[in-house]
């Protein structure tokens, strides 16, 4: 289908959600369900006949100060978010790359299960989310979870509808955990550049009693530091003495006030310049030299989280060729740890799967739930693990 | 602790389920060639034993109970049932409180307690890979002294690691560290057709839809986990406990609010009304004042020049809001004193009456004053009284309903039902750690509509399409899955409006 015959549509209600995918569904039309559009990940996906973005649903239904909890729209933008949540000095802990124009909504991040530094201490957004409301290719507003922090009743759809691009039918609500903003935030950093030094160094962070709100990693060219964040009343006492921990450790040893470039740099490593890749692997947190190790022999650049072992493996620009002969070489060196390719050029996630599948019991019982889910294939078709 | 008095008729599902097969000595003589005769059980005094879980007013006598040793030999179990068509229940511990692994009748109950091997301590990568019969303290002691695995239900001796997973238990720690579903990284599971799948692993984010955080407090009805990886974090350096008391709830309630929005996230954080506190002193003898309102106990765990700050802080606020007294513990043995009166409350309500109800309720936390006079009004209604217990941070409220003799426990469960309701209106939910099990399936339409429940089917179907796993459970009524259907699709004529469907 050729790009002009593509109908946008950016619904206003959860109804009119609804209504679109069942009409879709009626008339074999692909949807493709986009927040703002900042993240082209997964499979390039079926030709789709409507664009559906959720931008006509930003409202920030509930702010509960008191409670630590807000419904959201999805189309709500995280930087407009964190704005209005600030004021009540509270935050969604869900600190990820905003895109161009800082336009990524807080629909579209959970979708995709991004994070961010804080995840160290907060998680994913699958712990940070209480409940959805999704709209279904059948027409139906399905409702699970609730927008209280502890809640067992009925199943935990809200995180199957985390990380699950859209293809299982389009969030029209969210219900999430927020987090107190931590008074004074300070970092203590640590410099080397062996990769096994640096490995050892935020291992014993990751294991020691200080309370981090951020523990990452970060290998460029040829040297690599481990940053420690801290927040709240103790925040520079503990600094000083992860600082010392790093120094005992053999690294460069700093301790940093005004940190907030140093982290945002860490989450501009979570993408790649124009014509670049990026994958994130799942791997250990004892792996972490290998990784490191693996990003400098492809010449680039990595941000990680150490204690959690997620890492993303920014890939300079080069040919497309080139690219996707880099990619399968980390791929071969970290298997089986899963390497998702999330930025890429089309050319790359064509020529080979962006997703590491799954074995296949567990992929057979995952297009199960996206049968009975979407069973006309109307939301995201083909852009998932396995062609989902 | 007494029993509480059987009073309520056998759920009507377990009749009534889509999986109505019942066990033949076929199906018998297959399980025992599985797991061996001295495994499988079928003497009416060997199954009375596996008739309730820990809420004991339900009682269901089922066909056979086997005791499977391992991943291969509960594949081959669930497989006989697959191919006999019977139903099955996984049980872990039997200290559930919704009536969970409540056995169907003539159906085979499934216990896992032969699988208590821990499979592995990662510590470098802070995991521990166990079987599903493990105890959730058996995990904190196989990883200790520097680490620990944070959900601690207070039935922590003896629940079992599947058991946790099936409910996604909480405790008293999960406000700061959160839940079983925070801590699970892996699973190997058992589908009901026999299948064995792997979900997540060591590492996070595998990719594909998040299954493992559906599987967690799916309370058995999608499949039997095997084995569990678990995460496991560093033990703080140090831990800091009071009890702060009040001439009102209300007062300890606006301590808490202020508490938690100024920053400080306790590892705990506690309440208990005064017929909790005279209850619980009667058992252990801690010292508590009984003439008080209310009993605050906070817990600040974290790194040691945070936690002496923080506690003169809440100190402080606790003053600001009228404490009388404020108890904080100065060694192990004190530290130990304030958390047996807690964690004895529910046993305790024996001392000061012969039965009691536990209910299991959310609300949120700003809510606290308006529930809890809505329950002393219900309580002063049925003439009954009412003690309270609360995870404070979380709006996790367990009320206790007192009550004498059976001839009061229907009235006693009505009176826990209006509660509930209360929770529910107060934009809350119907459980916060007990589960739905079949106690509370009847209260699920009053926070989920017709399409909500839809939804939950379609992920029990992709799962269990015959239904064979846990039926009766969870869902308020019984559905069959039917198979996918086939897409409805308009034709063009009728689309452009030529033509209509009759």
């Amino acid at each position: 289908m050729s790009a002009h015959t593509i109908r946008r549509e950016t619904p206003r209600t959860a109804e009119e959600t609804a209504k679109l995918l069942h009409d879709c569904a009626a008339d074999a039309i692909a949807v493709r369900i986009e927040g703002a559009g900042t993240k082209s990940w997964g499979h390039p996906g079926a030709d789709c006949g409507v664009r559906l973005r959720t931008g006509g649903l930003d409202t920030i239904v509930e702010h509960n100060a008191g409670d630590l909890t807000a419904v959201l729209q999805p189309g709500v933008t995280l930087r407009e978010l964190d704005e209005t949540l600030a004021g009540a000095g509270q935050m969604l802990a869900l600190d990820v790359p905003l895109g161009a124009g800082d336009a990524a909504t807080v629909g579209g991040a959970i979708a995709a299960a991004d994070s961010g530094p804080l995840r160290h201490r907060y998680g994913a957004p699958r712990d940070l989310v209480l409940g959805v409301t999704a709209a279904l290719s059948d027409g139906t507003l399905a409702h699970a979870g609730g927008k209280v922090i502890k809640n067992v009743a009925g199943y935990d759809l809200a995180k199957l509808f985390c990380g699950s691009y859209g293809t299982l039918g389009a969030i029209v609500e969210l219900a999430v955990r927020l987090h107190p903003r931590p008074p004074a935030q300070v970092t203590a950093t640590g410099t080397t550049d062996d990769p096994a030094e640096l490995a050892a160094a935020a291992s014993m962070l990751a294991h020691c009693k200080l309370e981090l709100q951020s523990l990452d990693v970060r290998w460029e060219e040829s040297h690599g530091v481990v940053l420690a964040r801290f927040g709240g009343v103790a925040a520079a006492e503990q600094a000083a003495g992860a600082q010392g921990l790093l120094a005992e450790a053999g690294l460069q040893a700093a301790v940093e006030e005004d940190d907030e470039a140093l982290w945002a740099a860490q989450r501009a490593g979570q993408r790649s310049a124009e014509g670049g890749a990026v994958v994130r692997v799942s791997g250990r947190a004892t792996q972490l030299e290998q990784v490191c190790v693996a990003a400098r022999v492809a010449g680039a650049t990595l941000v990680g989280r150490a204690a959690l072992g997620v890492s993303w493996i920014a890939l300079p620009p080069a040919a497309p060729g080139e690219l996707v002969q880099s990619i399968a070489r980390v791929r071969n060196v970290l298997a089986p740890s899963p390497c998702v390719v999330l930025d890429a050029p089309a050319y790359v996630r064509t020529h080979l799967d962006p997703w590491d599948h799954p074995e296949d019991a567990t992929l057979v019982l995952m297009r199960r739930v996206k049968q009975r889910f979407d069973s006309t294939a109307t939301c995201n078709p083909a852009i998932f693990v396995g062609g989902i | 602790m007494p029993a509480p008095a059987v009073a309520m008729n056998p759920p009507s599902a377990t009749r009534s389920d889509p999986a109505s097969a019942h066990v033949t000595p076929a199906l018998v003589e297959r399980l025992r060639a599985v797991c061996g005769p001295g495994h499988v059980y079928t003497d009416a005094d060997q199954l009375r034993t596996y008739e309730s879980d820990g809420l004991l007013q339900y009682k269901v006598t089922p066909g056979v109970v086997v005791l499977p040793a391992s991943t291969a030999e509960v594949r081959a179990v669930v497989r006989a049932c697959w191919a006999a068509g019977v139903p099955w229940v996984a049980r872990g511990a039997g200290s559930g409180l919704s009536g969970g692994a409540l056995p169907v009748e003539q159906g085979v109950l499934i216990a896992l307690t032969r699988m208590r091997a821990v499979l592995e301590v990662d510590l470098p990568n802070q995991r521990i890979v166990v079987q599903p019969g493990v105890t959730n303290a058996e995990v904190s002691l196989a990883v200790g002294p520097s680490h620990f695995y944070p959900p601690d239900p207070s039935s922590q001796i003896v629940c079992s690691i599947g058991g946790n997973v099936a409910e996604n238990s909480g405790g008293a720690h999960c406000f700061k560290y959160g839940f079983t579903t925070n801590y699970v990284t892996g699973l190997e599971i058992v589908l009901s057709d026999g299948e064995v799948v792997t979900l997540g692993g060591k590492e996070l984010d595998h990719p594909g839809y998040d299954l493992l955080g559906t599987f967690v407090g799916s309370e058995g009805t999608l499949g039997i986990c095997t084995a569990v990886t678990l995460r496991v974090i560093p033990v703080p350096e140090m831990v800091r406990t009071m009890v702060a008391f009040f001439d009102t709830t209300s007062q300890a309630g606006e301590a808490v609010s202020e508490i938690v929005s100024g920053g400080v996230i306790p590892g705990a954080i506690e309440m208990m009304d005064n017929l909790t506190i005279q209850a619980a002193e009667k058992a252990v003898g801690a010292g508590f004042p009984t003439d008080v309102g209310a009993a605050l106990i906070v817990e600040l765990d974290g790194s040691k020049v945070e936690c002496e700050t923080l506690l003169d802080d809440v100190v402080a606020i606790c003053e600001r809001n009228g404490s009388l007294s404020i108890r904080i513990a100065q060694d192990d043995a004190d530290r130990a004193a304030i958390w047996k009166t807690r964690k004895a409350a529910f046993a305790a309500m024996g001392r000061i009456a012969p039965n009691y109800y536990v209910q299991d309720g959310v609300i949120p936390r700003t809510m606290l004053p308006e529930v809890l006079a809505r329950i002393a009004q219900l309580g002063d209604e049925y003439g009954m009284r009412v003690a309270n217990v609360f995870h404070a941070g979380d709006g996790n409220l367990h009320p206790l309903v007192l009550y004498d003799g059976e001839a009061q426990a229907e009235r006693a469960e009505e009176l826990a039902g209006r509660i509930v309701e209360a929770c529910v209106d107060a934009g809350g939910s119907i459980t916060g750690e007990h589960g739905v099990g079949v106690d509370k399936k009847r209260y699920m339409p009053r926070m989920f509509d017709e399409p909500d429940l839809a939804a939950f089917q379609m992920l029990r179907c992709a799962f269990d399409p015959r239904g064979l796993a846990n039926p009766g459970k969870l869902m308020p009524t019984p559905r069959l899955c039917g198979e996918v259907p086939g897409p409805y699709r308009r034709h063009p004529l009728e689309r452009d409006g030529v033509a209509e469907r009759f």
